[in-house]
């Protein structure tokens, strides 16, 4: 794991928070959308706020593909949870929302279980591929799969 | 009634999220490091590696699916059921598929992991 791919993984984190909450504002502007007004929802790109918010999505998602190029699902996946706790904690210092002991709990359970990843191997190839980086041991994966 | 109805829009979302990360992950497992591509080919290189994989565009295609039975599932359930209930149960469904379709050496330290986050997604929405 290099610094750059640390980068990547807080690109997914970021863009995914940043994009969503920007298409949430622009949906206020616009209102409710139903099935007889299709032409609304083509016409909702031309809000700046959904279209900001569709560029940062798209973001999110080439950095999300990057990811799974050099990592395994079950290493970017809790990555993408922390968006979660991201919101949460915007909300709360920046809107001053409060935020109850439940959901700090929940908080809490996020960032262990990416703690519990992140301290472990990111790639965990199936077959021994010549190119591939050598992969930290992890010894108590190691001794599950025995 | 209206619980069985959200409850089988849950199922298909979480089946159609992990078919689509399965899919993609296994994709970009084929084409390679992205990284080092962009360094070698440049970027159009990637883009049209990426493209050149069919089952690329077999995952995007779950994922929309997942979205529209996410829109579906809105109408039928509350927002504070079929969100929770079908992030957290997609990061087990995952962790599953990745062990058996992906061959990824999912240890003790990635189950703790998956349940800790399905937890902590459920928590946060109550």
């Amino acid at each position: 794991m290099t610094f750059r791919k640390y980068l990547v993984l807080a690109g997914i984190t970021v863009f995914s928070t940043a994009g969503d909450s920007l298409l949430a504002r622009g949906m206020k502007d616009l209102g409710g959308f139903s099935l007889h007004n299709l032409s609304g929802l083509l016409l909702a790109i031309l809000n700046p706020w959904v279209a900001l918010g569709i560029l940062f999505l798209l973001t999110f998602f080439a950095c999300y593909m990057s990811a799974l190029s050099w990592a395994d699902l079950t290493y970017v996946l809790p990555a993408t949870s922390l968006a979660y706790v991201l919101v949460a904690l915007i909300g709360h210092f920046r809107l001053h929302e409060e935020i109850s002991p439940t959901r700090w709990a929940g908080i809490a359970l996020i960032a262990a279980g990416v703690g519990f990843v992140a301290a472990g191997p990111s790639f965990t190839p199936a077959r021994e591929c010549p190119n591939s980086p050598s992969a930290p041991r992890d010894t108590v994966s190691l001794e599950v799969k025995s | 009634m209206k619980d069985l109805y959200a409850w089988s829009a849950i199922g298909i979302i979480v089946l159609a999220s992990t078919t689509g990360d399965v899919l993609l992950s296994y994709s970009m497992k084929r084409v390679g490091d992205v990284g080092e591509l962009w360094k070698r080919r440049g970027i159009l290189a990637v883009i049209g590696r990426v493209l050149a994989t069919p089952t690329f565009a077999l995952g995007l295609m779950a994922m929309g699916v997942a979205f529209y039975s996410l829109l579906f599932g809105l109408s039928w359930g509350n927002l504070s059921l079929v969100v929770p209930a079908s992030a957290s149960l997609t990061f087990v469904a995952n962790a599953v598929a990745a062990r058996i379709f992906l061959r990824e050496r999912v240890g003790r330290r990635r189950w703790i992991a998956a349940l800790l986050v399905a937890g902590g997604v459920v928590l946060m929405a109550v």
